[in-house]
Order: structure tokens, then sequence, then C-alpha cells
């Protein structure tokens, strides 16, 4: 259905879509402060999607050895390792209970310790208001579920490759291996767990998050708890919290997967103004319009010259 | 290692062969350890293969029709053939670089205006049975009589108002396939929307121009002349100003392996235009310049096609642009 904001502009993508009474819209609220890097995401998603190896490799970034998001990595976790400048909160850390390694707690005054600090994101599909890959897909194997969310069809995919390069943030990809995976050849992202949201069940990442860094539900709620949120982190002196595509009058009209960043997005690896590459693709069909109509005017006047 | 990672995966500094090379300070941006953010098209040179191939079957509808229509039966012979043959080479090379060559007929299962690829899909299965009938009458007229009975003399007669259908539809072969490119995040493909299609479209009038200079006799073979070097000319223009309108992205038009393809390309263009016009009475002259003109095109189709991928996997085109963006306040934010 082509509305108003189709290609451009906020909107709520499932009725867009043409869904008749759609669930509420379904999402992730990243909140990168709390993540502690543990990559429990990764491996969830692997397993319970079946996403095959990655390219495996020891890459000299921090600890980073799943690349980034790809055919076979569908979350990924980022880390940064700079200068610390934030300050860090003045209370104590929240005990999760999980086992400890390491030194014990040592009496070296703050100053004494290094300046120094790790970022850390689990970065995903951003399941964008208007989302590039959807709308270049020629076969209809990219489709808008009913939770708002973005999907391949593994069965209707022909590999073209368009939504790969379409994507603003390098999300999508055709899977290239391993040998013999039926899905060899054709685009792989994250589908938000299509499957068990179809069941009432939070997404594998979400479920396995063991400080609730990966937060799921409904998008309008998670926006008012990230807004919450990051006041709460200015309150308390953090003041390079930010938001990152929680807002739908940005370049893709607000993402369903939107997340709370201690730096610039770029650091992070993620653009920092993302615009749907069909918002222009009215002007872009003009102009092929006019070039046509120019191609043909100009075989006309060939033949109209006089002589030879 | 505490330094927060900025820069190109391969900043290249110091100076550079050649005369392009662009007075601009190395941008300075973070990134995450210099790795790229868009992802390039995982296409092989089968696609820019196919921007040419494509570029010749449209333009080739083009004079095939009107050396019908105004008696030129050489230059109707060889634009036709070009016509029929480009159109083989680009389904080819189309369906081998899919990821599931065996689903291609996905692409019909709908049609959708936001994608550039589905319309072109559409325009292509319009074009192509026309301007294959109109090819396919000109095989046939060259049987003996005696076989051009029944239905195979049907086909000579609808040779015509098919080329004519063909010719209307082959415009927009040439055209879209700059959309094709600049509907992507791929920074030196989306910023050279404005005037991709023209150049395109000029490149594709070269080249079909070039291949009737090729195979055409000399006393035919004039507006193929006029067609070539038009485009020719058109092809040169629109890419100055699309260098001019594209920002950072554009040095990867002057960088690597694509300014290279584009170096030749401009040589090879201005070469053959120059002499097309220089070689009116002269077979040989023309047939070489046709030659140029047509490697120019394909230079030109491989040079923004590499140029593409290269602004992809360099997070720099996509980092700076949106950064002096949000730094000046002009974010692209929806406004009522």
């Amino acid at each position: 259905m082509i509305g108003r904001n189709s290609l451009f502009g906020p909107l709520d993508p499932a009725p867009d879509a043409g869904y008749e009474a759609p669930p509420p819209r379904k999402g992730f609220f990243t909140d990168t402060s709390v993540c502690i890097g543990c990559k429990a995401c990764e491996v969830a998603c692997k397993e319970w999607n079946d996403v095959p190896e990655n390219l495996f490799e020891m890459l000299g970034t921090s600890y980073d050895n799943s690349h980034s998001l790809n055919a076979n990595q569908w979350r990924h976790v980022a880390f940064i390792e700079r200068p610390g400048t934030a300050p860090v909160p003045d209370r104590p850390a929240v005990d999760l209970g999980m086992p400890t390694v390491g030194a014990a707690p040592s009496d070296v005054p703050e100053e004494a310790k290094p300046d120094f600090q790790w970022l850390m994101s689990s970065d995903v599909c951003k399941h964008c208001t208007h989302a590039a890959c959807l709308d270049v897909c020629p076969t209809g194997s990219l489709f808008r579920s009913e939770f708002g969310t973005v999907v391949v069809q593994d069965d209707i995919c022909n590999g073209c490759g368009y939504c790969v390069a379409a994507c603003p943030y390098g999300v999508i990809d055709r899977r290239e291996g391993p040998e013999g995976d039926p899905r060899v050849g054709i685009a792989q992202k994250c589908t938000l767990c299509y499957d068990r949201l179809t069941d009432n069940q939070r997404p594998a990442c979400a479920q396995a998050c063991p400080t609730e860094s990966i937060l799921f539900g409904d998008v309008d709620e998670l926006r008012e708890r990230a807004n919450e949120r990051v006041a709460a982190l200015h309150e308390q002196g953090v003041m390079d919290a930010r938001l990152y595509g929680n807002d739908p009058d940005d370049g893709v009209g607000g993402t369903g997967a939107f997340f709370l960043l201690l730096d610039e997005p770029e650091v992070y690896g993620l653009p920092p103004d993302p615009v749907v590459t069909t918002k222009d693709l009215p002007r872009m069909f003009n102009r092929a319009g006019l070039a046509a109509t120019f191609m043909l005017a100009g075989a006309a006047a060939s033949f109209l010259r006089r002589n030879r | 290692m505490t330094q927060v990672h900025g820069g190109s995966p391969s900043r290249q500094r110091g100076s550079r062969r050649g005369g392009d090379r662009i007075m601009v300070p190395e941008a300075d941006f973070s990134s995450y350890y210099g790795r790229p953010i868009v992802k390039p098209a995982p296409w092989e040179n089968d696609i820019a293969y196919y921007l040419f191939t494509g570029g010749v079957a449209a333009g080739s509808a083009l004079l095939a029709a009107g050396a019908d229509l105004t008696g030129r039966p050489g230059l109707r012979r060889v634009a036709r053939f070009g016509s029929l043959g480009g159109l083989g080479l680009s389904i080819g090379f189309l369906v081998h670089d899919l990821g599931k060559p065996s689903r291609f007929l996905n692409m019909l299962r709908v049609a959708k205006l936001t994608s550039p690829m589905s319309v072109g899909t559409w325009i292509l299965s319009l074009h192509g049975p026309f301007a294959a009938l109109a090819s396919g009458s000109e095989i046939v007229a060259m049987l003996p009589a005696h076989w051009q009975r029944g239905p195979l003399g049907l086909v000579v007669t609808l040779g015509r108002p098919a080329g004519l259908v063909g010719a209307v539809t082959a415009p927009p072969v040439a055209a879209y396939t700059a959309v094709l490119l600049a509907d992507t995040a791929t920074p030196a493909w989306h910023s050279a929307h404005e005037e991709l299609p023209f150049v395109f479209c000029g490149s594709a009038a070269a080249a079909s121009g070039g291949l009737g200079l090729l195979g055409a006799p000399v006393a035919e073979a004039g507006p193929a002349r006029a067609f070539a070097v038009g485009g020719a000319l058109v092809e040169l223009a629109a890419e100055q100003r699309m260098e001019a309108s594209m920002g950072l992205s554009a040095e990867t038009l002057h960088q690597g392996v694509a300014g290279r393809w584009m170096r030749a390309s401009k040589a090879l263009t201005v070469a053959g235009a120059v002499g097309a016009l220089a070689g009116r009475r002269s077979r040989l002259l023309s047939m070489a310049s046709g030659a140029a003109l047509m490697a120019g095109s394909l230079c030109t189709r491989m040079g923004v096609f590499e140029a593409g991928l290269a602004s992809a996997r360099d997070p720099k085109y996509t980092v700076v642009p949106q950064r002096e963006r949000v730094d000046q306040g002009v974010p692209v934010r929806h406004q009522e």
C-alpha cells in the first residue's frame, strides 16, 4: 500500500504494509551502559536460529572475534577500548550473582587506576520503519511481519544481493558458507525471532541477556523506558549517554531496535545519520525518465539530419 | 592500547600518480577499528558487464528502428544483431550473478515500484520479446526465400512494428540501471543519483553508435556516428557534473582500480568521438573509433561499479558526510 510517509517520515509499519489490527510493534532497546560483553546474546541467537559458523579469526581488535553483523552473525558484540573520560556513577554496582574472576577488591585509590574505559554494545538488525532492504527486494522475499519487523523468506530469496547494498547499517548479507548449508547464496539477517514472537516468547538474545542490556517489548513502551533511562544516566553525571534510532522523524523513520550509546555512533560502527535510500527514489526515477527521454530524442535527431 | 580507533583501513597518504589529485585535506573521523559500515554489493564484475551490454542492447534497438524506417539495411542489420546479442548477454550476466540462479523467475512473482531491480526486470521483460522479434526477422530475412513462408514469414512481416515497440521501450532499459545503482546505501552510487542516468544513457548511445560504426558501411553509418558522438559528449559532460555533486565520494572515481578505469574511459571516449568525426569517409577510421567508443563505455561502467564498491569498503565515505550533517545541526529529519 502506498500512503503518505510510505517512503519517509513517521509511520506505524505493520498497518502501512496492509495488516488489519496488527499486534503492537515489537522491538529491542539495547542499553549498552549495562552490557558486560558476555556474548550470551550471540550464542543464544546462533543456537536458536541455527546460524552456522562465522568467519572465526583473531582480529587483534580487543575482544571482538565475531567481526561484524553478517549473514552468519545476527547479534554482534562490539568492544571498544578508549581513554576513560566518563565519570563512573557513584553508587555500588548491582550484584548479579555472577561468578567472579580476577583480583579481589583492592584498596588502590581511584586516581591511581588506569584511565581507561571499555565500551561494549550488542548490535543487531534495526528493523527500520522504512527498511531499505525490504523496499528494494525484487522478489518479495523480504516482508514486513505483523509485529512491524522485517523478515527474509528463505524459500523465495533468489540471492540477487540488492538488499545487501541497500541497508544503511550494513546488516543484511548474502550467506557465502559453510558449503552445503541450505541457505548459502541467499540473504540472511535477524528475524527478531519471528517464530518465537508468534508463540509469545521473547527473542532468544533478550531471553539470554544476563544484565537486561537487551530489552524486548512494544516499541512505544521501550521508547519511554529509554527516555527514562537516559534521563537517569544524565542525572548521575553520565553526560555521554544518548539514544540512537529512537526518533520517528529520523532518516529511517526510527528503528524497531534502538540503542543507548555512551559515545558517538560511528565509534560503535554505526552510521551517525543513516537515511533510507528510497527516500530519494521518486527523484531518481524522475531523473532517469528525463535521461531516457533525451536518449529517445537524441536517436530521432540522429536520423533526421540531412544526408548520411 | 587505549586509543579510539579512527581512520580508514588503507588511507593513502603522499602523492599519487597522475594529474587528478584532489587537494582535500584527509578527513578525520572515528570508526570501529576502521571497519566498513555499509556492505559493498556482493556482485561480481558480471553486473558491470551487464550495465554495458544492456546499454548496447538499448541503443542498438533505437538505431535498428531508425535504420529500418530510413532505409539503411546495413546499419539495421548490425544494430539488430547488437540488440539481440546485448540482450542475450545481459540476461546471462544477470542470472549468473544471483546467489540462487535457479530462482531467477522469482523476480516475476511481484511488481514493486520501490525496487528498481523489479522495475528493471519488468522493463526488460517488456522490451526483450519485441527487440528479439525484430532481430529474429533480420535472421529470417537472411534465409533462403522458400523458407520464409508460414510462421517464419510472419516474423519478417512483424519485424518493423516489433522493432518500433522495441525502440520506444529501449531508453528505459539504458536509464534504469543508473537508478539500480543509485538506490543503495553505497556512497559513491547514491550520491551520484542526479547525473548517473545521463552518464549511463550517454554511455549507451556512445557504445551502440560505436557498434554501428564498427559494422555498418560508411554510406549508412551517419546516424550511428551522430548518435555515438552525441552520446559521448553527454557522457563526458554529465560525468563532470556528477563529480561536482557527489561530494567526498567523488574521489573514489580517481583512486585505485576505479580511477584507472575512469581515466581509460575518458581517453577512449574522447579519442573515439574525435576519430568518429574525422573518419566520415574512412571505413577503417570509423571502425577504430567505434571500437574505442565501445571500449570507453565499458570502462565507464567498470569505473562507476568499482568506485561504488571502494566507497562502501571505506567507512570514511559513510561517516564523514553524515557526521558533517549532524555537526552542522542539519541531520536528515522529517518535516511536516
